[in-house]
């Protein structure tokens, strides 16, 4: 088994922390994982791209070929879009429709969803509505995740463990945001 | 043996604590700066091995020379122009007679993710004549740290481990191995093999050539290089070096058999082992991360009997980083279909400064400051205010290396470009724009500095700077710049009138000034209120 995710959105956006909790999943379920980030520059506001590896055998390449990803999540409906040649035939996106328009020649969104729609695959997610009725606009980022997570190779139990311990430390509200932000999340894509 | 789920960087950090790791030190730059990060976190958790940030790579590599002369593990950690500024003392550390193990890490960044060029770090282990390792995955990253810090010890020199951004930033499992204990002190047995004068530098020089065969020879039987013929099939060699490996290994489902392999992880590069993988095959293709390092090795002036694909041939891009998709074509495989809609083309998304950012203000009073002068010039930095160079702001007009925006303005306003005004970070300023700064106090040169005090080392994440920012005006005071002509202001846009007119009448001003711009970064700040 190969499980190849393609995480984007824009710098800010946890992108790295729902890579992260989708990877000590894996993990936990005996899963071979790869985790590549962008730091530095990149980062600030701009584009944020994340490869994600998941497998039963040992991984080689940080980075996912052309065609091959299962998966694209994405926190932004523009970034998206972006990395398709990465997504298989057979592959599925899950993006929030929330724009992030912090560039001046930012397309139309209902286009931009309307592209999204025309793919063999995709879900459309309304992830900061959803956050802020879980309790803070912040968690959109767990609504993606718990919109993926019909697709993830991965227990719906351990990725509540793994968001309980990320967040544990902000404190148990935090987390009970964060939780039902996932489970609304899911509940929007079954 | 336990499993960590590590980063390549931090993995070569757990790696020196294992190994026995007494004090490091780095300055910060992606994509390095996570060693020593995780290096602080460690000290602070278990009390040791020290670890601290340094004014700039050369504090750093000579702080870590002093720990490697007194008996003890010292490891210094940079970007790969980091090590252009600590070339001075990384050379010099080559012909001494290391005693304690001394570990130079050094993370290049093919594609220039967050750098102003791609320079391969292996051409410095070779122009210094010392080992240099190349890790393909996190555990080899691991494991070479501590492998690293023995062979240093063994061959008296530094030994360099050479990542890129690709395993520098990704994470997987490492397993780790039980640690050994630290070094005591104990000073050179050979008094003379760290004093270069001209006598004992030229015998320790003489010395370091004499043992390069130790080198190769090494390399060679080493478990990092390994080479597998394949007897059956002569059409095709392949050479992998570094993560270039992984790729070449997922290209194998496809490519339906094993072409015979050479994998070099280790440099001096093993002599013998290309030999024999040369003589076996008719075409060699060589798959490298950086520069055609090992391929023009190859090629040399005379021709090789066999044809060499590589980078020089086309069979590979010779600029920009290796995907797994480049190496496939390199292989002769086609690209897997994706997905696509036609005719979509979408805006990129480069990156930005943050909502309330100080620079941001400081480029508007800057640009208001200038507006209406021909033949102004503004010089830039190395920092999150090079973005300054983008839209909306379009202010500054160079980017070169740490420091140089000062020496830069210098020379522009001697050339005759006025009103010269330099932008530089604090910690860009402590790193290297302080000398500059004193030629300019030197000349009286007309010229105006613009400090961008934002109390941190704000793009590598905020690491804090070597002085606190309330030294900076003292220290620009000491070297002489006239009081009368340096300024504190604050970088807020409600300020940005008052900023304006200071910084005009500065550089309107026929001589030296310096105006230290403050206002803490917005990233810190929230970070900090975050802790409390």
């Amino acid at each position: 088994m190969k499980y190849d995710i393609i995480l984007t959105g824009v710098g800010g956006q946890g992108v790295l922390s729902v890579s992260a909790i989708i990877a000590s999943s894996a993990m936990k379920e005996g899963l071979y994982v790869k985790q590549s980030e962008v730091h530095g520059m990149s980062q600030r506001g701009g584009a944020v791209l994340a490869n994600l590896r998941l497998a039963d055998a040992p991984i080689a390449s940080d980075l996912i070929p052309l065609g091959s990803a299962a998966l694209i999540l994405s926190m932004e409906p523009l970034e998206s879009l972006r990395y398709l040649a990465y997504l298989s035939p057979e592959g599925a996106l899950v993006t929030s429709t929330n724009p992030v328009v912090n560039i001046p020649d930012y397309p139309d969104l209902e286009g931009l969803l309307g592209h999204v729609r025309t793919l063999p695959q995709s879900r459309l997610v309304d992830g900061e509505n959803l956050a802020r009725a879980a309790g803070s606009a912040r968690a959109t980022n767990m609504v993606m995740v718990g919109a993926a997570s019909h697709r993830l190779p991965v227990k719906v139990e351990t990725l509540e463990h793994y968001i309980q311990t990320t967040f544990a430390a902000k404190g148990e509200k935090v987390v009970e945001t964060n939780l039902r932000a996932f489970r609304a999340g899911r509940e929007a894509a079954a | 043996m336990t499993d960590m789920v590590l980063l390549g960087d931090e993995a070569v950090a757990v790696g020196a604590v294992h190994a026995g790791l007494t004090a490091a030190y780095a300055y910060p730059g992606t994509p390095s700066t996570e060693i020593l990060e995780y290096l602080v976190r460690y000290q602070k958790k278990h009390g040791g091995p020290h670890a601290a940030w340094c004014a700039n790579e050369k504090t750093a590599y000579e702080e870590a020379l002093g720990v490697s002369f007194a008996g003890r593990r010292a490891m210094t950690s940079m970007k790969h122009v980091g090590l252009n500024v600590a070339a001075d003392p990384f050379m010099n550390s080559a012909i001494v007679s290391i005693n304690g193990g001394l570990v130079v890490v050094v993370a290049d960044d093919p594609g220039m993710h967050s750098s102003q060029n791609e320079q391969d770090t292996r051409y410095y282990a070779d122009f210094a004549r010392i080992v240099c390792l190349e890790p393909a995955n996190q555990q080899e990253a691991y494991d070479m740290t501590r492998e690293a810090f023995d062979l240093s010890e063994r061959f008296k020199i530094p030994v360099l481990i050479r990542l890129v951004t690709r395993l520098a930033h990704s994470r997987a499992a490492v397993r780790v191995r039980d640690a050994r204990p630290q070094n005591p002190v104990r000073k050179p047995p050979v008094a003379s093999s760290w004093i270069l004068l001209p006598a004992n530098a030229r015998r320790q020089w003489h010395d370091l050539l004499g043992r390069q065969p130790q080198f190769v020879e090494w390399s060679e039987s080493g478990e990092f290089n390994r080479l597998r013929l394949n007897e059956e099939r002569r059409n095709l060699g392949v050479i992998t070096t570094g993560i270039a490996r992984n790729y070449y290994v997922e290209s194998l489902d496809e490519l339906g058999y094993q072409p015979s392999h050479l994998h070099i992880g280790a440099y001096p590069v093993p002599v013998e082992l290309v030999r024999r993988l040369l003589g076996h095959v008719s075409r060699v293709l060589v798959l490298e991360e950086g520069y055609p390092f090992v391929e023009r090795m190859l090629r040399g002036i005379v021709a090789p009997d066999i044809e060499v694909l590589g980078k020089e041939s086309g069979a590979v891009p010779p600029d920009g980083e290796l995907t797994p998709d480049i190496v496939r074509r390199a292989m002769g495989l086609r690209d897997r279909r994706g997905q696509e809609i036609p005719g979509l083309s979408l805006p990129n998304r480069p990156p930005q400064l943050c909502t309330g950012c100080p620079h941001a203000d400081s480029f508007d009073a800057v640009k208001q400051a200038i507006a209406g002068f021909e033949s102004a010039v503004v010089t830039s930095d190395i920092g999150c205010y090079t973005l300054g160079a983008l839209p909306p702001y379009s202010a500054v007009e160079s980017c070169v290396c740490m420091g140089a925006s000062v020496g830069m303005a210098k020379g522009a306003s001697e050339a005759g470009l006025k009103p010269a005004l330099a932008m530089i970070g604090d910690s860009t300023f402590l790193h290297s724009g302080v000398a500059p700064l004193m030629d300019a106090v030197a000349a009286n040169t007309d010229m105006t500095l613009l400090i961008l005090d934002n109390e941190t080392t704000a793009m590598t994440g905020g690491q804090p700077t070597i002085l606190p920012p309330s030294r900076i005006g003292k220290l620009v005071l000491g070297l002489g710049v006239d009081p009368a002509h340096c300024h504190v202001i604050t970088a807020h846009h409600r300020h940005t009138e008052g900023n304006r007119k200071l910084i005009r009448k500065e550089v309107e001003y026929p001589g030296l000034s310096v105006i230290i711009a403050v206002r803490e970064c917005v990233e810190t700040l929230k970070t900090k209120k975050k802790a409390s």
